[in-house]
């Protein structure tokens, strides 16, 4: 069932890579939201009630519903263009994301390790590398945070891969989580969408060298 | 006991500044802040290795970079007052400005003192909050576009150190560590995983080089260090970046009981040659002092690097010249707040006169730059011999010969900046004598000092600091 869930999320990192407007990308932050908590649930079993509303609050209230009405609140505010304005084709990004994965599907089938964490890592990682990937290959400056959130959501996975025995160590990172985007979110929406009208990255080349 | 009373009280200091803003109860709250951070400061150098809350541990390496941060809190705060007040600053900005400083000072603390991997990590993450604040002081568009670089790189950074974190966990697992404590993975390195302890090692090495200020994620700290008020810059020059390097150092002290010492070496001198040759090539185009400045802190960063990575004198050689940079950056810092005042432009290109405009400010910056370019009476002459006598014995002969090469480099770049902005007659603005407002020359004391302190401490190393050094590095040995 796990399994399910994990392989519904890379198919939403391809819709990621692929997506021509910034409404279905925000979709799919969404939907990425709900797809954690499925696998928390199912993944921490016997966890207390208190850490599963944590969970609850952090997945479906702040990812699913916050972030996404957030975005949309300042993609109306900043009058911002609907296309996501990538710098490579699709059809290239689509190639780039598939040979990654089944690269690091054969990567770590080298590494030693139950094949149950081994998608685990898979996904963790594929949704790393995408995260950051959106980050190198878009315009606009709300893209890069989007690429953002999606790189925490992998650090969420990768958090889960190997926290099992660490329950400390995976409210930190939840913690974290919230915090930092929060923040990055917050800084984007009342300054550097004012002042920077446009919310392309080309405005912030001024400092260097 | 006294940590936790430490923390409380900054967080209610910071918190009382923030909302009462009246410039006397700011400046006094300042002044209560100073005593209670010398207070602690004391208290942890008197009690060595006295384990406090569980979580922090007050070590050798530790209590030397605190000391180092509470020396240069005191002067960075006495400057701040004098930048805010020359800039007229009004209330708000003035409390925004302190009651982010009292922060940044406290997560700096905290996180030095932590002996846990996660809660040091935890305090880095404070520090990037609080330090892009005061980045973003003057509210203009290019300090805008700095925070928001330095905010989004470091956020990816602290992100990679806890997949490093994570990672961690899974070399630890069969070892039966239980917690992350640095004392518990040093104890039990040799029964580490050494796959995951490699790929560990270079996610948190890498997280961490955007606050240590080397390859690969110093830009952030480029801009930073460039918008930032000055005597802010100083703090992230120093005591920030020295927070980057004891995570490095930390993990390279656990690294070093395993069969992956080699290896790690190899990265690290990897990192520091490339951060060294960076800083060579931009500081040849560099166009505003502060960034020469910041480029300046890339190049020692690396040599200190340098030093982890060689042998015996080599470790104490890095630890001395890490404190040494630490002074003498922040004195030119503070130098340069006054350079600014006088030429009104931060540019190269206009520069000029100083010499004439302020005679006592072109003498210290004359001798900062020889200080900070490791010429003779330079303490950082003597690490940085040591350095390389160390680096020679282990056998790194073509390392020495480039870094040498790109060190020149340097010194020709910095020193055709630095004298052109003392010797020329006149720089393009105009701006004679009787232009600009006069400097106090009492306000200088504290550089002098620190910058004849770097002297001192390089040729006489006082006994307690030389055992406070050995400590630190024999894990290493």
């Amino acid at each position: 069932m796990i399994n399910i869930f994990l392989i519904v999320f890379i198919i939403t990192l391809f819709f990621c890579v692929t997506a021509i407007r910034l409404k279905t990308f925000i979709n799919v932050i969404a939907l990425q939201g709900f797809l954690l908590f499925g696998i928390f649930f199912l993944l921490l079993r016997d966890i207390n009630t208190l850490n599963l509303i944590f969970l609850l609050l952090e997945t479906i209230i702040f990812k699913s519903i916050a972030v996404p009405v957030f975005l949309n609140y300042l993609i109306k505010r900043n009058k911002i263009t609907r296309e996501t304005e990538p710098y490579v084709s699709n059809f290239a990004s689509l190639f780039i994301l598939t040979a990654t994965i089944l690269t690091l599907f054969f990567l770590f089938s080298t590494i030693k390790g139950g094949l149950f964490e081994n998608v685990f890592f898979v996904v963790a990682v594929s949704t790393l590398f995408t995260g950051f990937y959106l980050i190198i290959s878009r315009k606009k400056i709300i893209t890069h945070v989007m690429g953002f959130i999606i790189l925490e959501n992998g650090v969420v996975i990768l958090s889960l891969a190997v926290g099992n025995e660490m329950p400390l160590l995976v409210n930190l990172g939840i913690l974290l989580d919230i915090f930092v985007t929060v923040l990055v979110l917050g800084i984007f929406a009342n300054k550097v969408g004012d002042i920077f009208k446009e919310g392309e990255v080309q405005q912030l080349n001024r400092l260097r060298d | 006991m006294i940590i936790a009373a430490y923390i409380i009280c900054s967080l209610i200091i910071s918190a009382l500044i923030f909302s009462i803003r009246i410039k006397k109860v700011t400046y006094s709250l300042i002044i209560a802040f100073l005593v209670i951070q010398w207070a602690f400061t004391i208290y942890e150098s008197v009690n060595l290795n006295l384990r406090q809350l569980e979580y922090f541990t007050s070590d050798s390496i530790a209590v030397i970079l605190l000391i180092t941060l509470s020396i240069l809190t005191t002067t960075s705060l006495f400057y701040s007052y004098l930048y805010i007040e020359k800039r007229k600053d009004d209330n708000k900005l003035r409390s925004i400005y302190f009651a982010s400083f009292v922060v940044l000072i406290f997560a700096l603390s905290c996180a030095y003192l932590a002996n846990h991997i996660a809660i040091a990590w935890i305090f880095v993450e404070i520090t990037t909050l609080s330090a892009s604040v005061l980045i973003y002081h003057r509210k203009t568009e290019r300090t805008l576009e700095a925070t928001w670089k330095y905010i989004f790189i470091c956020s990816v950074s602290v992100a990679m150190i806890f997949m490093g974190i994570l990672i961690l966990g899974l070399a630890v697992q069969n070892a039966k560590v239980g917690e992350l404590f640095y004392l518990n993975l040093y104890l039990n390195a040799g029964k580490l995983d050494e796959f995951w302890l490699e790929a560990s090692f270079l996610l948190v090495f890498t997280g961490y080089t955007a606050k240590a200020g080397l390859v690969p994620m110093f830009t952030a700290g480029i801009d930073a260090k460039d918008k930032a008020p000055s005597p802010a810059s100083a703090i992230f020059s120093s005591a920030l970046m020295n927070v980057g390097f004891i995570g490095i150092f930390r993990f390279y002290e656990i690294i070093a009981q395993t069969n992956v010492f080699s290896w790690a070496k190899a990265v690290l001198i990897i990192s520091a040659v490339v951060s060294i040759f960076i800083a060579a090539t931009y500081m040849i185009n560099v166009k505003s002092f502060k960034r020469m400045f910041a480029y300046s802190s890339v190049e020692h960063m690396g040599i200190i690097m340098l030093g982890l990575a060689s042998a015996g004198i080599g470790y104490f050689a890095a630890i001395l010249h890490l404190i040494l940079h630490s002074f003498v950056k922040a004195a030119m810092f503070y130098q340069y707040g006054s350079v600014f005042r006088i030429i009104k432009s931060k540019f190269i290109k206009d520069a000029g006169g100083y010499f004439y405009l302020n005679l006592s400010g072109a003498l210290i910056l004359l001798l900062g730059f020889f200080l900070l370019t490791a010429m003779p009476p330079s303490g950082l002459f003597v690490t940085e011999f040591m350095i390389f006598s160390s680096l020679f014995k282990s056998g790194y002969f073509w390392i020495i010969i480039v870094t040498a090469i790109l060190l020149t480099v340097i010194i020709y770049s910095m020193g055709e900046n630095i004298f052109k902005l003392l010797f020329l007659k006149e720089n393009k603005n105009g701006y004679s004598n009787n232009s600009t407002e006069k400097e106090n020359k009492l306000d200088y004391i504290p550089q002098v000092i620190l910058l004849l302190a770097v002297i001192y401490l390089g040729f006489n190393t006082p006994v307690f600091l030389q055992n406070l050094i050995k400590e630190a590095v024999k894990n290493l040995l």
